[in-house]
């Protein structure tokens, strides 16, 4: 099954980045857009091929993944299928960021203003769970700090909306909260590249400590594990790829959730070989659910996360009704 | 040859000590088992011993660096954990995880390791099953063939017989007495003193954190000892079929 798997997963995101590339209001044939992709002919085409579609095409891919791979991740970690990369905090804290940067007006003294703070409140929530989780401790602590983190962002964001002097600001917080790809740049693409590539390389060889954590924490030490190093790269890789994920696109959830749960039995539950099935996954996930939001209600700007979550959340109820009948 | 040393390790919780100043050494073909009521300290000096619990004094295998201890000792915890449903036979492959270099994957050897381990253990037809939907029992026996399969000279368990069925309960510790006799040294801590009379080379018996008594089993299993750390007294008798011992009642 896994070896049909990644050969299978790759061709569905790559298909479905080809859909997204012919995806938009502007009504451009098959031909014309990928020759002006390609070849640059026909200004019009050419400019609304590489400066809008390719980005968000990307764009898409890069969370998709970054966001499946965190979720597996910290599954595998927490010996838990409800983890979710919201769950440590990080996620909150760069949506502060980002709703106070919207509330100051930092975020229209540059381009890149909002995803930059987005960035700085996921670094923070990092060293807060570093500082409250402690050296030593196992998992359980690790939730709690990021609970704690979580509520604490999530108060203080009602709080900037609350005390706003400008409605206009809260519209567009809210919107911003509600999670979109639409009208990113390369600029966006080239911010969050190399914080998700580093999130990617320290998740990514993660995977013979979470195999080694099926059997408990202790057991795992005793393989040779060193748990204190794999909580930290955890923590790291976790950080960066969800908060560079929520710097550029706003908060989008379900995906690190629903993709893991929904792989897992294919690849045999092995907590090693589902973090690169999570990635792609992922990416398959937002690609599609990215094109939906523009064929839905093209004249409406539907926000991602929220077709996200009204596609994921009814996806997640499926899943648990089949394990509860499996479980009887 | 000796496999672990264990110089005056104290274990202490808040300010109480659960293992005191415990000094013992063991060495290759020994299967001793590790005796004691609840709470006496037996699990805490294992775990202090691999370095999994901080401690003062010397455990010869907490100076050793983790990849290199993990081929020396395997240790089986009490709580029985399998997280996810995975196969048997993966299962098993982790205790390979210590043989094998960063991004290697298992090799032959690896492979037989584990047939061995899950014949050893009677679990030979079972390597395609998730580890989850089998039995207790089914499932403590996976974990011990996965320790097994690590394939260290010495091996630390922790209650490993506890809800296995007397067959499987004799086969385990007739396993472990055959490892030992390979030259393999074994730590085991049990409850059941009738098999642990029957099948340890040695006995440790703790009270309250320290060594009560440590030697051959019927030299630890005395009517004063038993009356003193166990508060009960028993039948032992010396027969063609080996030792037999038998708690019989309660002391008051």
């Amino acid at each position: 099954m896994t070896r049909v798997l990644f050969p299978l997963l790759a061709l569905i995101t790559m298909a479905l980045f080809m859909v997204s590339l012919l995806t938009g209001p502007a009504g451009f044939g098959l031909g014309e857009s990928l020759s002006a992709l390609v070849t640059g002919q026909g200004e019009a085409v050419t400019l609304v091929m590489r400066e809008i579609r390719l980005p968000r095409a990307i764009l898409a891919v890069m969370v998709g993944a970054s966001l499946g791979l965190s979720g597996a991740a910290l599954q595998g970690y927490l010996r838990n299928p409800l983890a979710e990369p919201g769950l440590i905090g990080v996620s909150g804290s760069a949506a502060l960021g980002a709703v106070i940067a919207m509330q100051t007006g930092f975020a229209a003294a540059f381009a890149l203003a909002l995803p930059l703070s987005a960035l700085a409140g996921a670094v923070i929530a990092v060293l807060l769970i570093l500082m409250l989780a402690g050296p030593r401790g196992g998992s359980l602590t690790l939730i709690l700090a990021g609970i704690a983190i979580s509520a604490l962002a999530g108060a203080l964001m009602s709080l900037a909306l609350n005390l706003s002097p400008n409605p206009f600001a809260t519209a567009e917080t809210v919107f911003w909260m509600m999670g979109s790809l639409a009208d990113r740049s390369f600029s966006h693409l080239w911010l969050a590249a190399p914080f998700m590539a580093l999130g990617w390389a320290l998740l990514l060889t993660l995977g013979r400590g979470l195999d080694a954590l099926t059997l408990g924490e202790d057991a795992a030490a005793a393989l040779g594990i060193r748990l204190a190093r794999l909580r930290l790269q955890l923590v790291l890789g976790v950080a960066a790829c969800v908060g560079a994920a929520t710097a550029v696109a706003g908060a989008i959830g379900f995906v690190g959730l629903v993709v893991p749960h929904l792989l897992r039995p294919i690849v045999g539950a092995r907590p090693s070989v589902l973090l690169p099935a999570s990635a792609l996954g992922g990416a398959a996930m937002v690609l599609l659910t990215d094109i939906a939001v523009r064929l839905v209600l093209p004249e409406r700007d539907l926000k991602l996360g929220v077709l996200m979550a009204i596609i994921g959340a009814p996806l997640f109820l499926h899943l648990i009704y089949k394990t509860r009948r499996a479980g009887a | 040859m000796t496999l672990l040393t264990l110089n005056r390790l104290t274990v202490t919780r808040g300010t109480c000590p659960v293992v005191d100043a415990a000094t013992l050494t063991i060495g290759a073909g020994e299967l001793v088992g590790l005796i004691g009521p609840n709470g006496a300290g037996k699990t805490s000096l294992m775990r202090g011993a691999l370095g999994l619990l901080p401690h003062d004094g010397h455990s010869s295998l907490t100076a050793m660096p983790p990849q290199g201890r993990a081929r020396h000792a395997a240790w089986l915890p009490q709580s029985r954990e399998i997280a996810w449903p995975v196969a048997v036979e993966t299962l098993v492959m982790l205790g390979r995880i210590p043989h094998l270099a960063a991004g290697q994957r298992p090799s032959e050897a690896d492979r037989i390791a584990v047939a061995d381990a899950l014949a050893t253990m009677d679990l030979t037809g079972f390597e395609a099953r998730a580890a989850t939907e089998l039995s207790g029992g089914e499932q403590a026996r996976v974990l011990i063939a996965r320790a097994l399969a690590q394939d260290t000279p010495l091996i630390l368990a922790d209650e490993p017989i506890a809800g296995l069925d007397p067959g499987h309960q004799i086969a385990t510790m007739a396993a472990f007495a055959q490892l030992a006799q390979r030259g393999k040294a074994l730590m085991v801590s049990l409850h059941d003193l009738g098999l642990a009379a029957r099948h340890c080379t040695r006995l440790i018996l703790m009270h309250k954190g320290r060594i009560h008594a440590d030697g051959p089993p019927a030299t630890v299993l005395t009517r004063e000892n038993l009356a003193q750390v166990f508060g009960i007294s028993a039948h032992m008798a010396q027969t063609a079929d080996g030792l037999i011992f038998q708690p019989l009642e309660v002391l008051t």
